[in-house]
């Protein structure tokens, strides 16, 4: 019961939607996009369960009093606080029935965009630092793979400022094929193209594998131990 | 002694922002919501920046701040972007427009509209994780997912990765793509033909380094060889691109500071 069932949806519910895209006729037709909302619908209560997730581990952390507690206080008043803004549209100038809940003047909005965007922003901005420390300890030329790797990352990295047009700019149009925006252009539409094509292809194959394994039964780990 | 010196810094900073707010030099926090928001993502972005230096109460405060908040974001968001137009518009069309969006009885109704209690009934059980008992419910939810995303995910990367991306590469080839297919000009050129010939090769090279059913020796081998280069030029162009990336996003936080906040710039 534990395992067959879990077992049966996934099975059935895959090979329909594989089948339904051989038949262009209703109801099958409009069944792949159906379940790609249904999808949708259980992803979004999902974030729900990751709000009552967060709850329970922070509301436990604040109950007991563990280490660190007060700033379990902060996360908690956080989400309740633009949940509470969020689902009942407060201070929506066209009031609740009136407009989206992100229109400009909302709090929630204020919330997303004093707090939510900058935080964002400024959390993916530290990683600048972080890649260039690490880059400097790790990146070491010491085979031709690596040195091509750390040439290419420098010259896509000046190719793209102002610095890396200067740099060739005296060249002769007759060698206009060594200067950095050309070698740039080259290596992102050619090299990286293929390089990523590849990739692509790799990715598509083992997603085909994985999906039918998933559907006949093989791969069952998403069923856990229990 | 540091701690002194850390708070007196802390104060010089603190009465020279005060003194260029009452010049009207900066945006008054009290005068305005907008005037405070910006206040606060100054000092929220701040917080984060702390980091660099060490972890501290200021980047904790900040980032729990953050988990608390874009948690709600994305759970109001699935809300109202989703479950109300998708699930509940589907199941009770004049409900929803009595509560949520007044326009949503007037579209037809799906004909299919009674399949949406599936999404529901399986969302309730993914929610089941919460209760003490019966958890394993949950499961059910998940093969839902999972055999969707197998279902959908399959085909789609047969056709639009797999076949499109041979296609898109072949297509190129000739030196001349017909305008009605994307990227296609209709003029035949003899560079575009050289460079993608070497696009080809550097995709069959990429791909012969993935294939594991012949030994990487001899010929096969020195051009599984060539296909690690051209792998990792992919990866150095992503890495100039990831770091491209985030220094403009560095670039655009810096920017509010001095612009929108202190208005020095």
């Amino acid at each position: 019961m534990k395992r067959t069932i879990p077992l049966l949806i996934t099975g059935v519910v895959g090979t329909v939607l594989v089948v339904a895209y051989f038949i262009p006729h209703p109801p099958f037709d409009s069944l792949r996009e159906d379940f790609s909302i249904f999808f949708d619908i259980i992803a979004s209560v999902a974030f729900i369960l990751g709000g009552g997730n967060l709850i329970r581990m922070h509301g436990s952390r604040i109950s007991r009093k563990e280490s660190n507690w007060p700033y379990s206080v902060v996360t908690v008043l956080g989400f309740l606080l633009t949940l509470f803004v969020g689902l009942t549209k407060l201070g929506n100038p066209n009031g609740f029935l009136g407009s989206s809940v992100t229109t400009s003047g909302s709090y929630f909005y204020a919330a997303y965009e004093y707090i939510f965007r900058p935080a964002a922003a400024t959390m993916f901005a530290l990683l600048a630092f972080y890649v260039a420390s690490a880059s400097f300890r790790a990146f070491r030329a010491k085979n031709a793979e690596a040195t091509i790797l750390l040439l290419v990352a420098f010259i896509v990295l000046i190719g793209r400022t102002f610095v890396g047009e200067l740099l060739t700019s005296w060249l002769p149009d007759s060698l206009h094929f060594l200067t950095i925006p050309y070698l740039v252009e080259k290596i992102m539409v050619v090299l990286n193209f293929a390089g990523n094509r590849a990739i692509m292809i790799g990715i598509a194959l083992g997603i085909v594998s994985t999906s039918l394994k998933v559907i006949i039964g093989i791969d069952r780990s998403y069923l856990g131990s229990g | 002694m540091k701690r002194i010196m850390w708070l007196g810094i802390l104060a010089i900073i603190l009465l020279v922002l005060a003194l260029r707010t009452a010049q009207g030099h900066m945006l008054n926090p009290f005068d305005s919501f907008h005037g405070f928001g910006t206040w606060f993502a100054a000092l929220l972005t701040l917080a984060i920046m702390s980091f660099l230096y060490n972890d501290n109460p200021v980047y904790r405060f900040a980032e729990h701040l953050f988990v608390g908040v874009s948690a709600a974001y994305w759970m109001v968001m699935g809300f109202w972007s989703t479950l109300v137009p998708n699930l509940f518009g589907k199941l009770w069309p004049s409900l929803t427009a009595k509560l949520f969006i007044p326009g949503i009885a007037d579209q037809p109704r799906d004909p299919l509209w009674f399949l949406y209690f599936i999404p529901l009934v399986f969302g309730i059980l993914l929610l089941l994780r919460l209760a003490p008992k019966g958890g394993y419910l949950s499961r059910w939810a998940l093969a839902l997912i999972l055999g969707t995303t197998a279902g959908l995910r399959l085909i789609a990367f047969l056709t639009a990765d797999f076949m499109g991306q041979i296609r898109a590469t072949l297509n190129s080839v000739a030196g001349y793509v017909h305008p009605s297919l994307p990227g296609g000009t209709g003029v035949f050129s003899f560079e575009q033909m050289f460079w993608d010939v070497v696009s080809v090769i550097a995709i069959m090279a990429a791909l012969s380094y993935f294939y594991f059913s012949k030994e990487h020796k001899g010929n096969f081998g020195r051009f599984s060889r060539v296909g690690i280069w051209v792998l990792m030029i992919t990866f150095g162009a992503g890495f100039g691109y990831t770091v491209m990336g985030r220094i403009a996003l560095l670039v655009g936080r810096v920017e509010f500071l001095l612009v929108d906040w202190l208005h020095v710039l």
